[in-house]
């Protein structure tokens, strides 16, 4: 090869690393400020140059340049294309690439659409995140370099975790990035507001877009994960409490805390000191998760050969952030001052509430996840924190959360107060009765069809309100949907977690079982040879009350390049339930261990979620920001 | 005076109020609390019946055996300096093998211990570290047989 791609990625990241040092000239003339032409030069170069970087590193995948280390170490000759390109950001290294590309893209955003800001906002602003791109491509290049080659070139690659091989798991990856890295951009943001002598609610109003999209990623990226391990990992569950999930639903609780507060700063002017202080939060638990995912210390599908080195270059990277936040926080905090008080029967009183439920709730869940981290650190006991633990505290805040969901709609009418109390009762009273007829299972089951009905009541009820004026309605749209879509997540999980049949069992080809109100059959198992495994497929007819309804596939496969088999679970998804089978271990030559789970409304789990996000993009698109900058 | 006498009631009940919570909270937080032991310690302490906590080790070479027909197993787990009897009544996870590490959540029944639930973990050659320590092995010669490359 006359040209090697390995070393033009390499460059480019230097050159990426050099054109973030330019930011730490300072122009002499004015004392120790950033230059202008320097911060916005590299906030708009900086993504070209690693965006570049990173397509020679998918060059390298598909050329099979096995001289560099990363390739060789993730991927190999018989890998479908498509895999061979996502397996760019399978490993830690390259990964962490992704991670830089990402930050700068969004640094590349912000620098194009910030021109309406305060000139001496905006460039600290974007100094921040330029700053911040320098620290974390030091990290690449420090600890993490995919371009690193060598000594000897192995013939043919090692191999991508069969796990890993699946269109989920390509599109996870960014999506979780920009949701992570997009919280930087309203970190930078709220530091650079520190260093002004005010913060005005148009700032927060320019910002408040930026936290909705960050949140809009972060909840596709979360859910893209829930969604593979659903029926990735062959036993049907879509959320585990794994210290890996808590550490991407932490930076989301937050988030969603942040989204409220800045909506009110923005309004009305409140809160000010808090969405400063929450958005550095919010970012820190961001970093804390790539910490905790990264560093080794825990054992998940996402941990990598545990290097000490990196751990700590994201632990001091952690420090100096939160420690730099908060100290630019305390001395600057006083100028934040509220521009009107705050009434607690009020919607931002509400908000107020919904902001310390969220955050209580956050904080037991870090409690859940650190505890175990530092009682070993420290050497006392190996312990784990249950899921009952996690379902035990965190559904119990929820229930007030979910009664000021609904409730808030409601305060947005301002109709007259009496009226107003007795429209909610009788909402109150429907919602009790109705959810009553549909749960009577259990308490939990009955709270959940509760919460549900109690939104989707509200919605309609403010709906029945707004629909006539065409801006109150536009700019309520994006909440509309995000609530609407919250009530058909809780549904989705609530009655797929009360009224799921789940069986393990033994079956025999020709035996028949009933489960729940269908039968199925394990009519055949069939040999079947692809390019990169060997596979074991069943046919499990389906049917109720000897009608035929459909034949699910289970699979297990054996890749070449691994000793372990994998279960690909065979689902029949319907919008109604989901009849779930997978292999399980083989007894003798025609008997199968099998897993048969019918799982009623799940799919409403990911379906909420769409909603959710279809709700912040038109949170995003329809609120006019007003122009008042300067 | 009056006033006075009001937000000390108010604060006193919040303390209560808050009190209670904690107390509920730390509560549950400590029933769920799943300990780890490693199968000498097993051999040298105590364990009550139905206490539920976690037992890890490497599945010993050639122990595993299927009850015919069935999906129950049994299998030793050891630590190479003791070992303990796991029975087991369900399907084991696709990692699962003779000589590999894993870790169990269980409880002690007479003399063996009953798995609820069998891990092992996502990728085929990382040492769950809390095995890697039962077996007493360094760093270094655990780093030597991983090459953890997959993510």
């Amino acid at each position: 090869m006359i040209i090697d791609i390995g070393y033009i990625g390499y460059f480019l990241l230097l050159l990426g690393l050099l054109n973030c040092l330019l930011l730490l000239t300072p122009k002499l003339t004015t004392g120790l400020n950033f230059s202008e032409e320097v911060v916005l030069s590299t906030s708009r170069l900086h993504f070209p140059i690693l965006f570049i970087s990173f397509i020679c590193l998918i060059a390298t995948f598909i050329g099979e340049d096995y001289s560099l280390d990363y390739v060789a170490k993730n991927s190999n000759s018989s890998l479908p294309l498509m895999y061979k390109i996502s397996a760019a950001w399978a490993g830690h290294e390259g990964s962490m690439l992704l991670w830089c590309v990402v930050s700068s893209f969004w640094m590349f955003l912000a620098s194009v659409n910030s021109k309406d800001l305060p000139h001496s906002l905006r460039i600290n602003f974007l100094a921040i995140m330029g700053l911040l791109n320098l620290g974390f491509l030091l990290f690449v290049v420090a600890t993490s370099n995919p371009f690193d080659r060598n000594m000897t070139v192995p013939i043919d690659g090692g191999d991508l975790n069969p796990l890993l091989q699946d269109f989920g798991l390509i599109i996870h990856p960014p999506m979780l990035y920009m949701g992570y890295v997009g919280l930087s951009v309203v970190f930078s943001f709220a530091i650079a507001c520190c260093f002004e002598n005010e913060f005005k609610k148009e700032w927060a109003q320019w910002i408040r877009p930026w936290v909705l999209g960050a949140w809009a990623f972060l909840t596709l990226g979360i859910a893209l994960g829930s969604w593979w391990a659903y029926y990735e990992l062959g036993w049907g569950g879509w959320w585990f409490w794994d210290p890996v999930e808590n550490a991407s639903f932490m930076p989301w609780l937050m988030s969603t805390a942040l989204i409220h507060s800045v909506i009110a700063t923005g309004e009305k002017g409140i809160f000010k000191s808090w969405t400063i202080l929450l958005s550095i939060f919010t970012f820190s638990l961001s970093l804390l998760g790539t910490f905790l995912v990264r560093s080794g210390i825990l054992i998940s599908v996402h941990s990598f050969a545990s290097d000490p080195s990196r751990g700590i270059f994201i632990l001091l990277m952690l420090f100096i952030l939160i420690g730099g936040g908060l100290l630019a926080y305390g001395i600057n905090s006083k100028k934040f001052v509220d521009d009107s008080e705050v009434k607690l029967f009020s919607k931002e009183g509400f908000f107020l509430l919904n902001n310390i439920l969220l955050i209580t709730s956050t904080f037991t869940i870090l409690l859940g996840t650190m505890y175990p981290l530092f009682l070993d650190v420290l050497g006392f006991e190996k312990i784990s924190v249950g899921v009952p633990y996690y379902n035990a505290v965190f559904i119990p805040l929820m229930i007030p959360l979910m009664l000021l969901v609904g409730y808030v709609p409601i305060l947005l009418s301002k109709s007259v107060k009496n009226k107003q109390f007795i429209q909610l009762l009788v909402i109150f009273a429907i919602s009790v009765i109705l959810s009553f007829i549909f749960s009577i299972q259990s308490i939990l089951f009955f709270i959940g069809v509760f919460s549900v009905v109690w939104i989707i009541m509200n919605i309609i009820f403010d709906l029945s309100l707004t629909y006539k004026n065409s801006i109150k309605f536009k700019n309520r749209l994006g909440m509309y949907f995000a609530h609407f879509g919250l009530a058909i997540f809780i549904l989705g999980a609530s009655v797929s977690e009360n009224t799921k049949i789940e069986k393990e069992l033994v079956i025999e080809v020709g035996e028949t079982t009933k489960i729940g109100s269908f039968e199925y059959t394990l009519e055949k198992l069939n040999e079947f040879k692809s390019i990169n495994y060997d596979a074991i497929i069943a046919t499990v007819l389906v049917s109720k009350n000897q009608k035929f309804i459909t034949t699910i596939n289970p699979e297990k496969r054996l890749y070449h390049s691994s000793e372990s088999p994998m279960t690909e679970a065979g689902i029949h998804a319907r919008l109604d339930r989901d009849l779930y089978v997978s292999l399980g271990n083989m007894i003798d030559d025609n008997k199968w261990s099998i897993r048969i789970y019918d799982k009623p409304l799940i799919r409403f789990i990911w379906i909420g979620t769409i909603f959710m996000i279809i709700g912040s993009i038109f949170s995003i698109r329809f609120k006019k920001r007003k122009h008042l900058y300067e | 005076m009056k006033k006075r006498s009001v937000r000390i009631y108010y604060v006193t009940f919040l303390l209560v109020i808050l009190g209670v919570v904690l107390f509920l909270f730390v509560k549950t937080f400590n029933d769920n609390l799943l300990y780890y032991r490693s199968p000498t310690q097993l051999v040298n302490g105590n364990f009550p019946e139905n206490y539920i906590f976690r037992i890890g080790g490497m599945v010993e070479t050639g122990s595993l055996e299927r009850i015919k027909g069935t999906k129950k197993v049994i299998f030793y787990v050891t630590d190479f300096d003791n070992k303990i009897l796991v029975k087991y009544d369900g399907i084991l996870p696709d990692l699962f093998r003779e000589g590999q590490g894993v870790v169990i959540r269980g409880s002690i029944e007479k003399d063996y211990f009953l798995a609820q639930e069998v891990l092992a973990k996502h990728d085929e050659t990382y040492m769950p570290p809390e095995v890697e320590e039962s077996l007493g092995l360094s760093k270094d010669s655990i780093n030597k047989t991983t090459q953890s490359m997959q993510p």
